[in-house]
């Protein structure tokens, strides 16, 4: 369909759930999304050759069911950080070690986002906590409906961190609103340090950024500096950190600040 | 891209205000800094538009150039990318215009 990626939208999204006890879809909630619009006049309708003016947000949708969300969070006391990166970024390494090293100390849940396969999911649950897999069939970003969906089978506690791993993709993810409390982009030396110069947008739309994969530093021509003072021609106050999931060095950093966050999210609510 | 699910949301949403009646023409906003590219979503729309009242309707695309403010000294400029800066050498300037995702008017039959 889509010219450049074949994405589609939200109607071919699937939510998985771990060991499903019955057969029939999870897909029917859609009935309340449709009546939003009432503050505009119907009277035009009939109105045969007539220009109309409309001067509607596109992604007021969105918008919407994203502001909702973040309702839904902040009435939970619970943190959501959306996580943005190329495919093979090392997202779900990420998260896998986050879990094993914070999980005793936070509640962390996970949304994956992937067009297909539940292999993501499954890695999450062997970390220890519990995960729902978003396939987004040929869909190459999550939006707030699908959160919204995701977060409906998997019913985060309150007063938890909720993790939510976006398709691996640089372009499309960075337009839509999840509800999330910060984006979090993504990128390891392996890729190249020119990456924000080549997804602006996207490093625009993050609060944070994390280089990842450290370790390989000596053996990549990956130059940090010049990758910080790329990324802060298009956002001067994203915040920065370097790690490796594989050596645990700077993850500290992530925890405490991930901690901090969740703090808070529980306190006053974002 | 994303631009097909972009393409999704103006059909779903110009339907619902349409009606029954037919678009002849649909006028849309999207400024040069909005991270949609207007081909793409040309495209896009004709494939959604098929089989509703939007289907044959011209497209008219409107791109408002970028508009910066710097977050330093305030000086108001054209912005050509995200990368532009300043005179001054401030770097990351605030868009204050050309960012719109918009459907602007329809002409019906």
């Amino acid at each position: 369909m889509c010219t450049t990626c074949g994405c589609s939208g939200t109607s071919e999204a699937s939510v998985i759930q771990p060991a499903p006890s019955h057969d029939h879809s999870h897909d029917h909630h859609h009935d309340h999304d449709h009546h939003h619009s009432h503050d505009h006049h119907h009277d035009h309708h009939h109105d045969h050759g007539a220009v109309v003016t409309l001067e509607q947000q596109i992604l007021a949708k969105n918008n919407l069911l994203a502001e909702r969300n973040r309702g839904w969070f902040a009435g939970r006391g619970i943190l959501a950080l959306n996580l943005m990166s190329s495919p093979g970024a090392g997202k779900t390494t990420l998260l896998e070690r986050t879990i094993r090293e914070l999980g005793s100390a936070l509640a962390i849940s996970v949304v994956e986002g992937d067009q297909a396969t539940e292999t993501d999911a499954a890695r999450i649950r062997a970390a220890g906590c519990n995960a729902v897999q978003i396939n987004t069939g040929t869909g190459c970003h999550l939006d707030a409906e699908m959160l919204r969906r995701g977060l409906g089978a998997l019913k985060p506690p309150p007063g938890s961190v909720v993790m939510i791993e976006n398709v691996g993709n640089l372009v499309c993810p960075a337009l839509f609103d999840l509800g999330e409390r910060a984006k979090v982009v993504m990128l390891s030396v392996t890729e190249g340090d020119d990456k924000p110069l080549k997804y602006p947008h996207m490093f625009r739309a993050a609060e944070i950024m994390i280089i990842t994969k450290a370790d390989l530093l000596p053996h990549v021509d990956f130059n940090i500096e010049r990758c910080l003072g790329y990324v802060r021609a298009v956002n001067r106050s994203i915040r920065t950190f370097v790690l490796s999931a594989t050596t645990g060095e700077g993850m500290g950093a992530w925890y405490d600040w991930v901690t901090a966050q969740y703090l808070a999210a529980v306190e006053e609510p974002a | 891209m994303h631009e097909l699910s972009i393409a999704q949301s103006i059909v779903e949403m110009v339907c619902e205000r349409a009606g029954e009646a037919r678009v002849h023409r649909l006028t849309l906003v999207i400024g040069k800094l909005s991270a949609v590219m207007p081909d793409a979503l040309r495209f896009c729309f004709d494939v959604c538009a098929e089989g509703t009242v939007l289907e044959g309707a011209a497209l008219e695309i409107i791109e408002p150039r970028g508009r910066g403010r710097c977050p330093d000294c305030g000086r108001e400029q054209d912005m050509t990318s995200l990368f532009d800066a300043c005179a001054c050498g401030a770097a990351g300037l605030d868009c204050i215009g050309g960012d719109e995702l918009r459907i602007k008017e329809m002409e019906m039959a």
